[in-house]
Parts: C-alpha cells; structure tokens; sequence
C-alpha cells in the first residue's frame, strides 16, 4: 500500500477533524517562538557586538611589535574590508621644561572603524562627539597629559623631533582598552606626521595595529584564513576588555536560556497532545490492523503524518516568528532610537531543525504506541496498548533537548544545567503532586458539593492530574524563574554597577599623601574612600621553577608571565571578591608571605594552593605561599587586583596607592582642587567607558524581558495542551452532570474548584522549585548573591489559580456549551 | 383538557431536524404522545429509528425543532436549560445503556449527586437506603472501576431513584450486560419502579423486555408507527 498517499489523505482528513491539530499548532507556537527568539537574539547579539567592536575601534585588530607584513593588508582589501593603521609607543613628550611619559598613537583618517572620538575644549567640560581626527601638525592630548605638561590648548609641544600644537582634549577614544591602571597618559596624532617625530626606529617599542571592519562574514572569512606569525595577536570582540566580555556572556546565558527552556515546555506541549492524539486513534488503528494493516506500515503512516505536520507547521511558525520578531524590533527602536541590522537566514533553517527533531522526539514515542494497538481490540475496547514507559519518553526528550541545546545556547555548561534542572524539577513535581494528591484524597468525604468533585476530579485522573502539574508546574516555575526571579538576577546584575559606581580613579598617590586624601575626600564627598596600595612586581618562580613566558602557550598567560604586574596588600579582603577555595588569612602580624590569587589567572598560569610564588619588585625578591583563590567580580569597576597578599608581606616595599570614586557631575570641581593641591596625583576618568557597559547592560536587559515574553507563551501552550489532555472526558462530565439536574452554575464551580486545587498544588511546588532554582543558579551559574523574593510564595499559589482558572474555564468553554444529550449519543 | 390531569409527559406535534453536509435531516416527524402518571411504556425501533432521540426531548435534555414536550405540568419550551436542569433533578430519573457513574466518585457519592445538586441535607441517608434499595450496602465506598457491570448499573439505577423522581427514563438499560445480568436489573427497575409509584418510560429493542411494559410504542423513520 502507498503509505505515503494515505499519510498525506489522513493528515488532511485529522487535520478537519481537528485531531492533529493540536499537536500542529504546538509545533507552530514552538517554532514561531523559537525562530522568534533565535532571529532576535541573533540580531541582538550582533547588535551588542556591534556595540562592543566600538571598544576595540574595529571588527577585528591584528597587533604586532614588527611592521604589519603587507600581505595582511592587501588580504584584507581583496576581502573588501575597510582598513586603518596605527603605530603607538610610549615616548616623552616635552613642553619647556615639563617632560611627561606619554602613550603616541599615530592614526589615519579611517580611524576608529567603529565608535567615536570625543573631545572637549577645555579641563572637564562638557565632551562632543568628533568625526575627525587630528588635522596634520595638530595633536589631541588626554587631560591628564594637559594637567602634566601645564600647556595650553593652541600652545604647541614637542613630540621627539616634530613640534605640534594641542588642539583639543582627548575625552574619550574607543580602543583606550589595557589594563587600566596601567598606562601612561595619552596622546593622539595624525601618521602623516609620525616621520617628522624622527622616533620610529630600529629597536624602538612600537606596537603596530592593523584596525579592520566590514560584514561578519567576510570579517569570520578573513580571520579564519589568517595564518598568525609569531609577533602577530588577534583582536576580535570577545577579546575585549573584560567588562564588555562579562557583559556579551551573561546576555547570552540568558537568551540562550529562554530559548532552550521555549523548546523543552513546547515538547512538553507535543508530547501532551500527541498523547491524546494516540488514545483517540486507537480504534482507528485497531480497524486498520483489522483489515490487514502491517505494524511496518502503521509506523510508516505516522512518521510522514509528523513529518509534514513538522514542516508545514515550522515554515509557517518561521514566516510567523519573522514577523514577531521584526515586531519587536520596531519596539526596540522606540526605545533605544536605534535600529538592529538586518536579520540573517540561519533561525530558518534552525526553526525547521528544531520544529522537526522536536515533533519527532516528543510526539513520535508516543504514536509509536499505535502500532502495538492489537486488531481484537475491535471485538474487545479494554485492549489498550501498554502505557509507554515514561523513562522512554524522558530519555528521549533529553536526548533531542541536549541535542538541540548548544544550537540555541552554544554553551554546554549551561546546556547541561538547564536539561538536567527541568528534568530533576519534572520529577520532583511529579512525585510530589502524587503524594498530594494521595493525602487529599482523604479529605474527599468531609468536603462539599463543589469542592468535592473538584477533588474527586483531581484525584480519580490521579495520573493525568499529575502530568497537569508536572507539565503546568514546568511552565509555571519557568515563569516564576523568569518574572520574579529574573528581575532577582538581572537586578542582582544590575545592582553590581550601581548608579554611583566609581567613575573616576585617582592613581600615583604617594604612601605619605594617603591620610590627607582620605580625610580630605572623605569630607568633600561625604563617603568613605578606600585607598588601595599598588607595587609592581614580575612573577619569577612558581614552586621553585623560573616562570619563562615561553613556556605558556596560551598568549593571555604568555603575556601575563612576560610583563609586570600590580600586586596589593590587604587584611581583610574586598566586599567584592570572594573566596573560592582555601582560606583568607586572619588579620594581625604574619612572620610568613601569604598570596590571594584570582582564580582565573591562577588557571592560565597554572597556579594552585600551596604553590609557592616569587616575585621580583624593584629587584628585590619576595617569596609567599599561596592559601587562597579568589573571584573577583571584574565588572564593579572597582580597582582590583590579580594578586593580594598579607599586609606585613609587602607592607615595606615601594609603593603608590590607587582609589577608585563616585564623583557627580556637578561636584566635578573637586579634581580640580585636587589636582592642584596634590599635583603628583593623576585622576583618570572613566566615565565613557561605564557609560558604554551601562548602555550595553540596559540593552541586554530589555531584551531579555521582551525574549522571555515568548517563553511566557510557550509556557500558556502547555497549559492548554494540558488542558486539552483531559478535555474529552470533562465533556462527558459536564454533560452527565447535566442530565443529573446540575446548572450551569453547578458545574462551572466544579470547575472552578478542581482548577482551584491543581492551581494551589502546582503554585506551592513551582514556587519551591523556583526558589531551588534560583539560589543554585544564582550561586554556580551567575555567580552573585540574590535574596529570594518572599512574595513568591504569596505571589505563585495565587498567580496559578488564576492562571489555571482563566485558562481552564477558556479552555473548557466548549465543555460548558455541550449538550446532555450527548451521553445518550456516547456509549 | 381533564382527559390531560394525569399525563405525566405530553408531547405534541414533536418533530426535531437537524442540519447535515446533505441538507435538513429530519429525525423525528409529528410525534403525538402521551404518557400517563404511574405507567411503564416500552419504546421499541430499529437501530436510528429515533428513538434516543425521542427520549431525549421528552426529559429535557435536548430541545425540539417543532411541537412541544410538557413535562410534570411544565412546558418544557418555556424554560432556559438551567430551569430544565432544575426538572430533571427533581422529576427525572435517568438509567443509561452504558452506566454513565462518574468514576472519581464512589458508589455513595454517585447516588447522592442528584440530592447534593438539588442542596438536600440528608444527601447521605438517602443514598444509603436506595443503595441498600438495590442491594448494594456492603459497597457504597467502592468506586466505579471497582465493581462489575451489573453493580455499576445497580448504582446507577440507586441514583436514578434518589431524587424520587416521578419518571424513570431508561436507555437500553440492559444493551451492555449479559443475560443473567440484564434479567435481575430488569426486575429490579421493574420493582424499584412500583415501590416507588414512578412512571417509566423505556428504549429497548428487546421484545420480551417489552412485553413486561404496560404499553409498546413502536417507532420507524422518525415517526411512531404502532401504540398499543
Ligand atoms: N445531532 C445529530 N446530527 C445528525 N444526525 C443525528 C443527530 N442525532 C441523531 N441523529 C441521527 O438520527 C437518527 C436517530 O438517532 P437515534 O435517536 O440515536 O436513534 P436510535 O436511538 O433509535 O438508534 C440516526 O440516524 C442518527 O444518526
Ligand atoms: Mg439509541
């Protein structure tokens, strides 16, 4: 028999009758969501690396201590990328007789690819946005540089052989980037006249970047064919400074959160409706069997009935998802007056992948109970398959789900968690609304009318009921997570950049200034400041073993290994650190060296507890024990420092001290002050790039909320398939009921009742879920501390039943309209 | 109108159409009928001769397209479906083909539905004696699932009682059962019936069941063909 005819013939005939329908439009919700989301935060993340290439100036730098070969740069032209070069060095930079260490960078007229300069025309002024660059004999100065050299805007100065006139104050240029306590004041100038400087020469440390821009694609393109020489380092965005790096990973997390959990309900839903698509068509299938249909050919007909159920209903949730999703774009542009680039083809082919291995995985195992369906089972109703073991469902469903994963989220850890956190809540839920149910059920006698047969209700379909609160459950505490929770996280987030987040830092402080400063600030800004104490040391052995660059071949530790870097003292350790193995030391006179190392860098280097570390400062050497790791949370602004040790280590060596402050605008005459009474002190401003993480973090933020609406969405879906699971037998019900004298009345409590109680189950369970959730995500994913919200557990309860209840009574609506002649129609 | 005092069901002119894919469908056609206070009527037909139809319409379940059914002294056509609601649970009693017990309920609870809808205060007590009534005192907490077919029935028919009603409304009652079976609840609806002093009105396609009746109403194509 054609098989494929009679798929195609039955799908349209059960689509009529409204049999496939179901689990077509799961399938349609899941993948209109999905490729909504996946379109969106496709178009969001290039968007926020668009945002983030403003901090590197470029799509991607190639950086090298030799001359960039011209090899790179015609490539990169055959590619139609666009092209800047710059050459900058640290050279001294001379007014009369002040002298200042100063950073040159030589730019040409393409720069920066992307971002802005700014400049102002006078100490802390109002900044503009400059399109151009220095013109030819002119230099842009930093203020600091202006404040060092005690020049004059129009007044000109040397750098090496070449004389050039201040022109403006450099405020802000995209790619400052480094450490930022690290380099010297900055100096902007025009290539043209970088052979006049006389300074480029043989031996000399110059660092030359070749800045590229252009399409992601041809950008990828070209970085993947590059072949990298020795001297050469790459810099695409993820590279970037680690704000922005922070920033870019935890949007990720989190849309790629929303969209796997927007699979793993829409599956739930599928598996739902396909369940009640199989119980309704055993008798179908019992016929057919009857009339000498193999089990081969059963399969058969129900495999290509999903599959084309797969691909109709997934284009059209594609074409669907396009829309939503340009929808919120428009939305977007409302609110940011700035437009995302043009969406890209691959959420189509992924929402079709998806839709497909999602019909398959979840609603397959299912229909595949119908070919077991026994062909006596036409002389005998009571032959019902074998119920499928629900390990086989499961196991199934977490295959596709970890299969479909890394597409939605690209990270495995992540990945892993949430499969593993929906499964084990599934779980839980279902094993604790059984017990419920099981004691409730006690009470059944001692209740009334309406309450009663809610009851009865909920504990006779005991197993039904518990798929209800499972799958309901799911949703609900994915809701939960994502409403309430959410806002715990993203305020968590949020609240580690607070609106008074240090904007400025004052560096070279000397030890003998540190009382002053403090009690002088700490009056004029009427807060404590906290002075850290900086000296600059190179890592030399690591248990005894000389630390040779060489030896890493990771670059970061490479790097790390080759230059010097700020080690401070502490005895107590920063609000904004935390230790994550060993021990913090106690506080007090120490005879031994003891080190704090930052757990990342303790990884690239290979460090780890116990290891002792030496250092060579100012050409002494310092040998401690490291006792503990420490996170550092980068992304507070505050200064930090790789490695800490214990006051009495390091206490005698020399050293400057650094702070880090929250100055308003409109108290930004203090630095003047400052800078005047204390002129070895240099501030450094840092507002423009914590304007930049704030813009990119409210962006991640919006985005967020408006992603996770569809997970809401899908979330609903499952309540309905649900819903829909029970529907048949509830019509029958209610017109039983009928038939028996009760009004509508009647029976519409009834419902309300049994809605009522699966509404207060699932909204205690989903709330505890939640709440498990929450803190393990919080602690080993997001890595901060949050409080849980105690209106949770006022909030979810009461939030289920009215969702439960609304979306039952729209659901049942048909239920209340059935006529009791149907029991005399239905035997 | 006197000869009408004791009529406990009338049903004048009764037609009821439907519309199909073919056009109109006329399923009942001109039934005049009337039943009398305390008397059993078998209602006998070939299979879609429309007699579940017909029965529907004479207990309020469903509406007529034409005519007009009058039930206990009430025109059924004057009522909203709440207020044949309200006539169903105080003066019908159903027994269907296929038991039709809610199954999260047990036998008690079952038989006391009808009592606790209409807000009666001995619902309990009732339904025990009319579950004692059918023989059935030693399995009033048992659930549906629990109990075989013909005790499933005996439920039902406890329950169809329950309220008093004063007609009894059956459904091939039997058509699920084996012979024994179907004998001892024939003679329990039969005695149930006179205890009770209820008017029964009877589907079955069982001549001997009907012969038991007081009179045999015969239906063919919508339209009742022999009273006797
Ligand atoms: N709602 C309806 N729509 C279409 N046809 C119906 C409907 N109700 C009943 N019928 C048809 O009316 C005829 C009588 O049905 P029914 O009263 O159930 O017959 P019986 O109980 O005598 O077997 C049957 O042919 C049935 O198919
Ligand atoms: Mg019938």
């Amino acid at each position: 028999m054609n098989t494929f005819k009679f798929a195609f013939t039955g799908l349209k005939r059960d689509w009529y009758s409204g049999e496939l329908r179901l689990i077509g439009i799961s399938i349609l919700i899941a993948v209109a969501c999905l490729s909504s989301v996946s379109f969106f935060t496709d178009r969001v993340r290039r968007a926020t690396e668009q945002q983030a290439t403003e901090l590197l100036a470029a799509d991607l730098v190639l950086i090298s201590s030799t001359k960039i070969k011209n090899e790179y740069i015609d490539n990169a032209d055959g590619a139609g990328l666009i092209i800047s070069l710059n050459e900058s060095f640290r050279s001294v930079v001379v007014n009369g007789d002040n002298l200042e260490l100063a950073e040159v960078k030589a730019v040409d007229a393409n720069y920066p690819i992307r971002g802005n300069l700014r400049t102002s025309d006078d100490l802390f002024k109002q900044e503009q946005i400059n399109d151009s660059i220095p013109a030819s004999g002119t230099v842009w100065v930093d203020s600091r540089l202006l404040q060092a050299l005690q020049v004059k805007l129009g007044e000109s100065i040397n750098v090496g052989a070449a004389e050039l006139i201040v022109d403006k104050i450099l405020t802000y240029e995209p790619d400052r980037g480094g450490d930022l306590f690290n380099i010297a004041p900055r100096l902007l100038m025009n290539r043209v006249d970088l052979d006049k400087t006389k300074l480029i020469l043989p031996g000399s440390r110059i660092q030359y970047r070749l800045l590229l821009g252009g399409k992601s694609e041809s950008i990828d393109l070209y970085r993947n064919q590059l072949k990298l020489d020795e001297n050469l380092r790459l810099q695409g965005i993820k590279d970037a400074r680690p704000e922005i790096k922070t920033a870019l990973v935890r949007a990720e997390q989190f849309l790629g959160l929303a969209a796997l959990v927007s699979i793993a309900l829409a599956g739930l839903a599928i598996a739902m409706s396909a369940q009640r698509f199989a119980v309704r068509h055993y008798d179908n299938c019992a016929i057919m069997r009857c009339l000498g249909l193999q089990q081969r050919e059963i399969t058969q007909i129900y495999f290509y009935q999903l599959m084309m159920l797969g691909l109709i209903c997934s284009l059209i949730g594609c074409v669907i998802g396009f829309f939503a999703q340009e929808g919120l774009n428009q939305m977007m542009i409302g609110m940011t007056q700035q437009s995302l680039p043009k969406p890209s083809w691959r959420p189509v082919l992924s929402g079709i992948f998806t839709g497909l291995i999602t019909v398959l995985a979840f609603a397959l195992p299912q229909l595949m109970r119908l070919r077991k369906i026994s062909p006596l089972r036409v002389l005998r109703k009571d032959l019902t398959p074998l119920p499928l073991n629900n390990y086989v469902i499961y196991t199934v469903a977490i295959i596709a789900l970890v299969l479909l994963s890394p597409w939605q989220s690209g990270d495995i850890a992540l990945t892993i968690y949430t499969v593993l956190g929906l499964f084990l809540t599934a779980l839980v839920l279902a094993v604790s609304a059984k017990l419920i149910i099981k004691l409730l059920k006690q009470l059944q006698p001692k209740l009334k009318m309406a309450a009663r047969y809610g009851l009865a209700n909920v504990s006779r379909r005991s197993n039904q009921s518990v798929m209800q609160i499972m799958g309901i459950g799911i949703g609900v505490t994915v809701m939960l997570l994502l409403t309430l929770v959410r806002t715990d996280l993203l305020a968590g987030w949020q609240n580690r950049l607070p609106d008074d987040a240090p904007n400025y830092f004052l560096i070279n402080i000397q030890p003998d200034q540190v009382d002053s400063i403090r009690s002088h600030l700490s009056t004029l800004l009427n807060n404590d400041i906290a002075l850290y104490p900086m000296i600059r040391g190179r890592l030399t052995k690591i248990n005894e073993r000389n630390v040779n660059p060489d030896d890493y071949e990771n670059p970061r530790a490479n790097r790390l290994a080759a230059r010097e870097f700020n080690l401070s003292y502490a005895d107590t350790m920063q609000d904004d650190n935390r230790v994550v193995a060993g021990e913090w030391w106690s506080k007090g006179e120490n005879t031994e060296n003891y080190f704090s190392v930052e757990e990342g860098i303790a990884e690239t280097l290979g460090i780890s507890i116990g290891d002792s570390l030496s250092y060579s400062i100012a050409g002494q050497e310092i040998k401690g024990k490291v006792v503990n790791l420490r996170w550092v949370e980068w992304d507070s602004f505050n200064a930090n420092f790789f490695v800490v040790s214990n006051t009495s280590a390091l206490k005698t060596y020399p050293s400057t001290f650094i702070s880090s402050l929250f100055i308003p605008d409109s108290k930004r005459s203090i630095l003047i002050e400052l800078i005047k009474q204390y002129p070895s002190i240099t501030v450094f401003d840092i507002d423009a790039i914590l304007k930049q993480v704030r813009a990119i973090m409210n962006q991640v933020v919006r985005t967020v909320e408006f992603v996770f609406i569809f997970t809401i969405l899908t979330g609903i879906a499952v309540l309905f398939a649900a819903l829909q699971s029970t529907h048949d037998e509830r019509t029958h019900e209610a017109a039983l009921m009928s038939a028996l004298g009760a009004n509508r009345k009647q029976i519409i409590s009834g419902l309300i009742a049994e809605f009522m109680l699966l509404g207060i189950i699932t909204g205690i369970l989903s709330a505890i879920a939640a709440s498990i959730i929450e803190l393990a995500l919080a602690e080993y994913v997001f890595k901060m501390e949050i409080v849980i919200n105690p209106l949770l557990w006022l909030i979810a309860p009461l939030a289920c039943c009215l969702i439960i209840v609304a979306t039952g009574l729209i659901g049942t609506r048909k239920v209340l309209a059935s006529s009791p002649m149907l029991i005399l129609r239905k035997t | 109108m006197d000869s009408n005092s004791n009529n406990i069901v009338q049903a004048k002119a009764l037609g009821k159409q439907v519309s199909s894919p073919e056009g109109t469908l006329t399923i009942l056609d001109d039934i005049n009928l009337s039943i009398k206070q305390g008397e059993s009527l078998a209602v006998i037909g070939v299979s879609g001769s429309g007699k579940s139809t017909l029965l529907g319409l004479l207990a309020g379940l469903d509406t007529p397209t034409s005519g007009e059914v009058i039930l206990n002294s009430t025109i059924l056509n004057d009522l909203d479906e709440d207020g044949r609601a309200r006539i169903r649970n105080q003066s019908v009693g159903f027994v269907f083909q296929s038991f039709h017990l809610l199954p999260g309920l047990t036998a008690l609870e079952n038989t006391a539905l009808p009592l606790e809808l209409a807000g009666s205060e001995q619902a309990d007590e009732i339904a025990k004696q009319k579950l004692a009534d059918v023989g059935l005192s030693d399995r009033i907490h048992h659930y549906p699932n629990q109990l075989s077919g013909g005790e499933q029935q005996r439920v039902a028919i406890a329950r169809a009682f329950a309220s008093n009603p004063k007609i009894l409304f059956a459904d091939e009652p039997t058509g699920n059962l084996d012979q024994k079976t179907a004998q001892r609840i024939i003679d329990l609806i039969f005695k149930m019936n006179k205890d009770n002093g209820t008017t029964l009105v009877m589907v079955t396609h069982d001549d001997a069941l009907a012969s038991l009746c007081d009179r045999k109403v015969v239906m063919a194509g919508g339209q009742i063909t022999n009273d006797t």
